[in-house]
């Protein structure tokens, strides 16, 4: 019987010829990534033996830099860490650092075929980049430090066929909004991502459906390859590897089609991201004091650029916090260098460094009691991002812009057509 | 796992304790909100839905059983399991478990268990019987009983373990804990 691409993965990774859903398989890991969070006193355990520290990635994101005297030691302890075991790729604060999911697109970090780790729950983010990535638990990543290995149960596979290309004004979180409003979530399943629509979307477009495909409680979210895909890795990565496209009578769940070029803007209201999608004009008119562009989802120079063109020549509105966050230090010196710091500098954003911050209410923009937020980031549940009683609106980088300059949830049509 | 082999094998985990209920997609943000990240472990049990069910963490007793909806769990690889076993409850049954949480319950030995029906199976503060192992539940109160899905054998021998890092702990791959 054929096999999706996370069936032929898992089964390779485990030296196996098959893997069936419900199978639990012991899995080789290839990649290994730590962040501040498994470092933080009250989290961490002390390793004393690593598999391969050639396998292991080290990146400081979630509080970053250290807001509080904890982050602060989470950073001592993980850059003895780094130090005690040769670690080679280390992001420390400073030129090469970011969100660990960023930092995977910027360095290759994930091949076609891998199996990669991290205790962040958006890790499937790596997926893009045709491999299989999973958040764990913390322990789940000592373990696999340890020894190199970790286990996974098979689920069965959701196949979107993606066609069409996606209007002006409407960009992937759209796509993805869209898809976790009619389908809601995914427990158990992985998602798979195809379609000649695939072609026309951006390395960045593609991880931010890849991304969020967390919200969906999906296990693994996977692209296949293509040329651009291939020349995106080779470009950042040396080392050999080999695209893995599922059989041609590989067994779905379902297999939906999703018309790119049928979409408009979106909107999530607050307290959950699935089965909560609605068209913009829903949510038109509702006052923010709140506008996040970032996260590991949508803090890509795309992202960025995008929000740069609708506030180019604007000012945000008074009483707006317009809060932008590129996801890693290569997108910021990206960003600046192509123009559209200055343009959001001078519409009045405020540019944060490359940190998870806002997007999990640690610091850098936490909300106040009844405040509201529109944010591109990845989650709006109750308190995410601050006071249990504020509330947090879920849309794309533009449309977040295009509200940051009205001060109420605006569609970004009025601002690109 | 290959190696659980410093697993204690055969361990009955058995419970029978007052139940508390919630609904579907509880997450992970509920269970252990931010604000909680730097406290110790055992103040971060306190703030279990601190913002959904205020008050609701002091009143429960060592013991008690908590009955979920479907993708229990769901949400963020924090350690929001380790807070419900710090709480004191003795084991969790869901119409069905988030795949990120069911592994954090494996990795912290806390016992969770898919039981399709469940929900509706009970009122808050009846009481369960349940026989982990074999995923067995009855509803004490009303004599009623179901059955839920096993644990795979290698993550119930996890769980035996006490968890990953006990384990580690044990093969002199982490140390103690200070
Ligand atoms: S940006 Fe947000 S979703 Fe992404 S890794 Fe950081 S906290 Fe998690």
């Amino acid at each position: 019987m054929g096999m999706t691409i996370a069936e032929k993965i898992l089964a390779a990774k485990s030296g196996r010829k098959t893997v069936v859903p419900g199978d639990v398989v012991t899995v080789d890991v290839d990649t290994v990534i730590l962040f501040d969070n498994n470092f933080m006193p009250n989290n961490w355990r002390e390793i004393l033996k690593v598999a391969d520290p050639s396998k292991i990635v080290v990146t400081f994101d979630h509080r970053v830099p250290a807001p509080t005297q904890q982050a602060a030691a989470a950073q001592v302890t993980g850059r003895a860490f780094v130090k005690q075991f040769g670690i080679k790729r280390f992001h420390d604060v400073g030129h090469n650092q970011g969100i660990s999911h960023q930092l995977v697109a910027d360095y290759g970090y994930a091949l076609p075929g891998s199996v990669l780790l991290c205790s962040d729950s958006h890790t499937c983010s790596a997926g893009v980049f045709n491999c299989l990535a999973r958040g764990v638990g913390g322990p789940d990543i000592v373990y696999a430090a340890i020894k190199g290995q970790t286990w996974f149960r098979c689920g069965e596979t959701v196949r979107y066929e993606l066609v069409g290309k996606l209007p002006e004004a409407v960009t992937a979180k759209d796509a993805f909004l869209q898809i976790a409003g009619v389908h809601g979530e995914h427990a158990t399943m992985n998602v798979e991502y195809g379609g000649s629509g695939v072609a026309g979307l951006s390395i960045n477009a593609r991880k931010t459906l890849s991304a969020m495909s967390a919200e969906l409680s999906a296990e693994f979210a996977t692209f296949e390859a293509d040329a651009a895909l291939v020349e995106w890795i080779s470009a950042r990565n040396p080392a050999p590897f080999v695209p893995v496209t599922p059989d041609a009578d590989a067994k779905y769940h379902a297999v939906r089609k999703v018309d790119l070029a049928a979409l408009e803007p979106l909107v999530a209201l607050p307290d959950s991201v699935v089965r909560n999608s609605h068209p913009v004009s829903k949510a038109v008119g509702t006052r923010i004091d709140q506008a996040y562009i970032g996260s590991c989802a949508n803090g890509t120079q795309d992202d960025i650029e995008l929000a740069a063109r609708v506030v180019k020549g604007r000012r945000v509105a008074p009483g707006v916090r317009f809060i932008v966050t590129p996801a890693s230090q290569t997108v910021y010196r990206d960003v600046v260098a192509s123009g559209a710091v200055q343009v959001l500098l001078e519409a009045g954003a405020m540019i944060a460094p490359p940190t998870c911050g806002a997007c999990g209410g640690g610091h850098m923009g936490v909300l106040g009691p009844n405040e509201v937020c529109l944010t591109s980031s990845t989650r709006n549940f109750k308190g995410r991002m601050g006071d249990p009683s504020s509330q947090v609106y879920m849309a794309s980088p533009a449309t977040v812009a295009a509200s940051a300059l009205t001060g109420v949830i605006t569609d970004p049509r009025e601002f690109l057509q | 796992m290959t190696d659980t082999k410093n697993a204690v094998m055969n361990k009955t985990m058995n419970f029978k304790g007052r139940v508390w209920i919630v609904g579907d997609n509880i997450n992970t943000d509920l269970i252990l909100p931010n604000k909680a990240f730097y406290l110790t472990h055992e103040e971060q049990a306190l703030y279990v839905f601190s913002a959904n069910r205020p008050g609701w963490a002091e009143q429960v007793k060592k013991g008690d059983i908590l009955i979920g909806g479907s993708n229990f769990g769901m949400g963020s690889s924090r350690a929001a399991a380790r807070s419900l076993k710090n709480l004191g409850l003795a084991c969790l049954i869901a119409e069905s478990l988030n795949g990120l949480f069911m592994r954090n319950c494996v990795n912290f030995a806390f016992p969770a268990l898919e039981c399709p029906g469940i929900h509706d199976a009970f009122t808050e503060g009846e009481a369960a019987e349940v026989e982990f192992d074999a995923a067995q539940v009855r509803n004490v109160t009303r004599g009623t009983a179901l059955s839920g899905k096993p644990l795979p054998a290698p993550l119930m021998a996890l769980v035996q373990a006490g968890g990953v890092y006990q384990l580690l702990e044990k093969e002199g791959l982490i140390a103690p804990k200070v």
